[in-house]
Parts: structure tokens; sequence; C-alpha cells
């Protein structure tokens, strides 16, 4: 069995791509603050984070269209920075795509291997290697503008592939696409790093697309990394509670922490409930305030108390969200404070029998969440 | 019912419109064109007589003849002055482009809060009658005008220069007076252009000269047709410059038939080179209009 792909976890390894303590002012603002990260050869690297937060900015710079304030970017070990974009091995996929309106398809894919003086045959034979790759071989001599979104998506892609750059950025790339071709279009595009080993970077502010596609990601708010982790690092063991928030869906409870034992620690979140119980590897000292990250479908719902459940809260049912293969219930505490509970509909959901108003128990196993201190 | 033949009036009402005021007009220049010079009132012959019934018609139809068109093309004056216009106008052209074209380009990169007060002062010198502003130049140019006071108070020469009532002066006048003809149409298809194609030029390896040539240029092209045929097409019929700023030797078609048609009182030559300068100028029109269809499949 080959070794899982995981070259960050090897202190020996040269990263491909190191940002170091970079700052990016525009005027007063910060976009980026003291940012450092390193990406791998080989990477599929998603730079993550609501709109503002500085990741398009951190792209650019990858780009060369803005130059760091401060702090420096290496490629390979050699400062990126006095080298213009177009002398940069980073080629860019634009959220617009920017395709050349006045060119063919052909066109638009040879225009970068024309600009390095590559030889005729060889364009043409590189040329149609990648619009095979990408399915475009048919639409050759058409215009961006008797194309599909899709079928741009991947001329844009195919563009930017051609030259072979070390590193190729990702801007969105498929954020003007609805979301069936969206899905289908990201296994493709991880087929394709696959296939020819490019380190991508790509910046999204689609959670679920990060997850899908990435080796890595990095969780960005305002101008700072919240956390870099893999996507199952991310979903699972989340820092603080912006990242938990951000990925995926979560119920958090905040709390006193109290007595420590057995690998974990009790945290009391509500007056006259049982201290809940949390497996932690750090065990914070009692008094500390923190908080449980709990994701919806590690909690199950039932009308009696689970009798071997490790935790267990009475509620009733505010809300259900029936989304076909699963049902998420929204429940409240007597505190007035919201669990959330997702059932998966293996049997029709109407059988269950809980419904709006019912009093019902709701229950995690004590390694189900995540003790978050900030 | 009544719809339909409202509609119809409707539809008619830009036909009549051209009939009454284009094609009778034409057709009566196109008649006078083909008639002779006569001292009478007005002072041209046949008229058409139809109390004489079908023989006065008859009369009138053999009457009439190309003879002006023959003389047209036996005087060299009359070509060389058609020539001349295409020359100045192709000429005034071409620097109208390469003036309009920067203008246009510095206005599509302002900052945008300052682009519509740009454009309005590309726009306001319409505020003023063409008439006045052509005026003006001479001011401006004369031997004892704004020009060569400046330029001999700097130092700059020791004699006046001569321009007025040279090609020059047309040229100066033409270039000035069509600019914003030209600004306009390049101004919009520069300013919509996506900036994001000038970064993607550069990311793929173009310098800035080479994606101005490679992606700028070519998608202002419509612009630049637009502007070249709207500055070209009424330049070569320009009289009003010519006659004010231009000398005696400068020798422009509109120029011609104004001397024809006043200084001669031959109406009859004056219209047949009249619709000789609407044949010149039809080739220039539907070649513009061809390019503004394509553009049209084209979006």
């Amino acid at each position: 069995m080959t070794p899982p792909f995981a070259p960050w976890a090897d202190p020996d390894a040269k990263p491909l791509i190191e940002i170091r303590n970079v700052t990016k002012r525009f005027g007063a603002f910060e976009a980026v603050r003291d940012l450092s990260l390193a990406i791998h050869e080989r990477e599929f690297f998603a730079i993550l984070g609501p709109s503002g937060c500085g990741k398009t900015t951190l792209m650019r710079m990858l780009a060369g269209f803005e130059t760091p304030s401060e702090g420096e970017i290496l490629l390979d070990g050699q400062d990126l920075s006095p080298i213009p974009p177009a002398k940069r091995p980073v080629n860019m996929m634009f959220q617009s795509y920017a395709l050349f309106p006045h060119l063919t398809v052909e066109k638009n894919i040879a225009f970068g291997l024309k600009r390095e003086g590559t030889p005729k045959a060889e364009i043409a034979e590189r040329v149609t290697d990648i619009m095979r790759l990408v399915q475009l071989t048919d639409f050759a001599r058409r215009k961006p503008d008797q194309l599909s979104g899709g079928q741009r998506q991947r001329v844009a892609l195919a563009r930017a592939l051609v030259k072979r750059p070390r590193l190729l950025l990702l801007d969105e790339p498929l954020g003007a696409l609805d979301k069936k071709l969206r899905q289908e279009t990201q296994f493709e595009l991880m087929g394709i790093q696959e296939t020819l080993g490019t380190t991508f970077v790509i910046v999204t502010h689609d959670q679920e697309e990060a997850m899908t596609v990435s080796s890595r990601i990095a969780v960005m708010r305002a101008g700072e990394l919240a956390q870099v982790a893999t996507p199952t690092d991310l979903y699972e063991r989340p820092d603080t509670r912006f990242v938990a928030d951000f990925i995926g869906e979560v119920t958090i409870l905040d709390g006193i922490v109290t007595a420590a034992s057995r690998g974990g620690v009790g945290l009391s979140v509500m007056e006259g409930a049982p201290d809940l119980r949390i497996i932690t590897p750090h065990t914070p000292p009692a008094g500390t305030q923190a908080w449980l990250a709990l994701r919806p479908e590690k909690v199950s719902i039932s009308r009696e108390r689970p009798a071997d459940a490790d935790n267990a809260l009475a509620g009733k049912v505010l809300d259900i969200a029936y989304l076909g293969n699963i049902s998420t219930y929204h429940v409240a505490l007597p505190d007035g404070s919201i669990i959330k509970a997702q059932e998966s509909n293996r049997q029709r959901a109407d059988r269950r029998g809980i419904t709006w108003e019912d009093p019902v128990w709701v229950a995690w196993e004590e390694d189900a969440g995540v003790l978050l201190l900030a | 019912m009544t719809r339909t033949l409202g509609s119809r009036i409707l539809v008619a009402l830009p036909y009549l419109w051209l009939l009454v005021l284009f094609l009778a007009p034409f057709l009566i220049v196109l008649k006078i064109s083909l008639s002779d010079l006569a001292v009478s009132r007005p002072p041209y012959t046949p008229h058409l007589d139809l109390t004489a019934g079908w023989a006065g018609i008859k009369a009138f139809f053999a009457a009439l003849d190309f003879e002006n068109y023959t003389f047209l093309a036996e005087d060299s004056l009359y070509i060389n002055a058609y020539l001349s216009s295409l020359k100045i106008a192709g000429i005034s052209t071409l620097i109208t482009l390469l003036i309009g074209y920067s203008i246009a380009y510095a206005l599509a990169r302002a900052p945008r809060r300052w682009r519509p007060t740009l454009v309005m002062l590309v726009i306001l010198p319409f505020w003023t009658s063409f008439l006045i502003r052509v005026y003006a130049w001479i001011g401006i140019l004369k031997t004892e005008g704004l020009l060569n006071q400046a330029l001999l108070s700097i130092g700059l020469i020791a004699e006046p220069l001569t321009i007025m009532n040279t090609n020059t002066a047309v040229y100066i006048g033409i270039v000035y007076s069509y600019l914003p003809f030209m600004i306009l149409p390049i101004y919009a298809t520069l300013e919509k252009m996506d900036e994001s194609l000038l970064e993607a030029a550069a990311d793929l390896g173009s310098s800035r000269l080479a994606a101005f040539f490679l992606v700028t240029l070519p998608l202002s092209m419509p612009g630049i047709v637009a502007g070249c045929f709207l500055v070209f097409i009424p330049a070569i019929g320009e009289f009003v410059i010519p006659d004010l700023l231009g000398g005696s030797n400068t020798l422009m078609i509109g120029k011609t038939l104004w001397v024809e048609f006043f200084n001669n009182r031959d109406w009859p030559l004056a219209s047949a080179v009249a619709i000789l300068l609407l044949l010149l100028l039809i080739v220039p029109i539907v070649l513009f209009q061809r390019q503004q269809m394509k553009q049209e499949i084209g979006t």
C-alpha cells in the first residue's frame, strides 16, 4: 500500500511555494496580514473564506498582479517579487475566464505558447493534446461567445494549463456554473490535476467545493489564516468557532469547564442539566470558558432518553428541515439554545413519527463533539 | 382592422419622410444634372410642360442628356477636385484616428468617477455653432493670429508662419471639427473592455505593448471603423472648412460645387458634381453599413 499523499506532514519536504510573513495594504486597509503558508508540489490547495477575507488578494500576489507590502513569496526557494506576471512560471484561470473574444478556442489556447516563441509544430501538438484532455476538440474553431458556460470554463483551464505552469491558480473557477455542472466539473478538475501533476491553488468561498477537490484547505478570515488542514481535519477537528461554523453545519454550545477526568472534561452548559462529557486532547483547567461544537449528523434524536448515551438533553422540536436524503431537526433546549440533530432517511421520514412541538431527547457520544477554546 | 391601418401608417411615415425629403429632391437634382444651362429662371432647360400632353413629356425626355457628365470627365479640374477631396479626407481621417485613439484610450483609463466629466468635455464644443468655431480658427492661425504671437513671443520662430489659407489649415480645421466623432465610438469600445483580458494577456506572457496590439487594438476595431467612417464621409464633401481656412489652391469638391452653383450659376453642372459626389460617398457608406451589420450578427 502506498502511503497517503501528505508532503506537509514531512518536516524534510521542500515546499514549492513559501509565503513568508506577507502583508498587503491598500491605503490604510490591510487585506492580508502577516500571513505565512507553505504549499507543496502536486497539492490541490484551496484558499477558502468569506468575501473580503483577502483570499483573492493573496492569489493575485501569487500571480504577480499585486506586490506584497511586506514579506516575501518564494517559488522553489527563489523570491518571486521582482518577476513580472508575464515571466512567472505561474498561470491563472480568471473568475471571468477572461477569454479573448476575438480569437477562436484554438487561438485562445495557443496564445501563451506563441508569446513564449514555442515552435509552430509543438504549439499545434500541445494545443491538440490539451483540447483532447478537456474535451474541446470539436469546438476548436468556435469563438468564445459561441460556447456554453461549461465549455468556456474548460477553454480558460486549457489556456492556463497548456503553458505547463509550476503553479496553476484558479479564481472561483466554477462560480459561474450551475450546481449540477459544478459538481461534475469538480471531479473533472480533480482528474485533470491528477493526470498532469500540476500544483493547483484554488480560491473559493464555496466550502463544499473546497472540501471536494482539495488536499488541504486554508481558511482565511479578515486577512489572516484561521486554520490550514485537510478537509477531514477541518471538519472533524476545527480550531475555532469561526472555522467550525464556516465549514458545514454545526451547533455550538457555550459553557464552563468543570472536572477533568478519563482523558476528557465536563462542560456545564445549563443549570439543572448534568455536565456534558467531552473527550479532548487538551484539558483546560476547571472554570475556563469553552465551547462545544457538535455536527448535527453525530446527534441522534428520540422520544425516550437513550439508556446508553454519554450525553443526552431534553428539548422540544422547533423546526424540521426535510432535505430528501436527510432530515435536520432543530431542537430547543429549556434555556432557549438550539441543537441541530440529523437523521438520514433510510426509511421514509414520515414514519419516524417525530413532529413539531414534540418533547424529545437529543443524544451524542462523548467523542462526537469538539471542545473549542476560541 | 383600424389597428392594422394605424400601424401601417406608422410604418409608412418614415418612408414618406424619405420619399418627400430625400428621394424627390434627389430626382430633381438628377434631372437638373441632365439639363442644359440657359438664361432663364430657373437657369436651365428643358422644363416639363404637362399642358402639351404626351408629346410634351417625350420632348422633355429627349432634351435630357449626359453632356454635363462628359464635361466633368473631360476637364481635369473636377477629377482633380474629387481626388484631392479623397486625399484630404483620407489624411485627415488618419490624423484624427491617431489623436482620437490616444484621447479615447486616456478617457477609458481615467478614474471611473472622472469619465462622465471628461466625455462631457469632448462633447462640449458642440454647444457652439460649428461655423463660429471654424471662424475662431482664423483668429488663431492667421499671420498675426494667436498661434504666431505665442510662438514669436517665446522665441520659437523668428518669422510668422503662413498657415492660414493653406492645406495645413484645412487639415487642422477638419481634424479639430471631427475629432469628437472619432473619440466617442472608440471610447465606447475601449470602456466596455474587460480589464481582466489584459491581465490574462500578461499572465500568458505578453508585455504591455504586445497586449495592446494583440488584445486592445483588435477589440477596439469596431470603434475605429465607425469613427473613421464618421470622419471620412463628411470630410469628403466638406465645404465650410476649405472655404474659410483653405487657400485658392485648396481643391475640394464641396467648394467646387459651391463655385459652380453660386459664382457661375451653372446649376446643371453643379448638380452633376453633386450626383457624382453622392456616388463617391455611397461606396464608403455601404462598406460602413456592412461592417455594422457584421457586428450585429457577431454579438
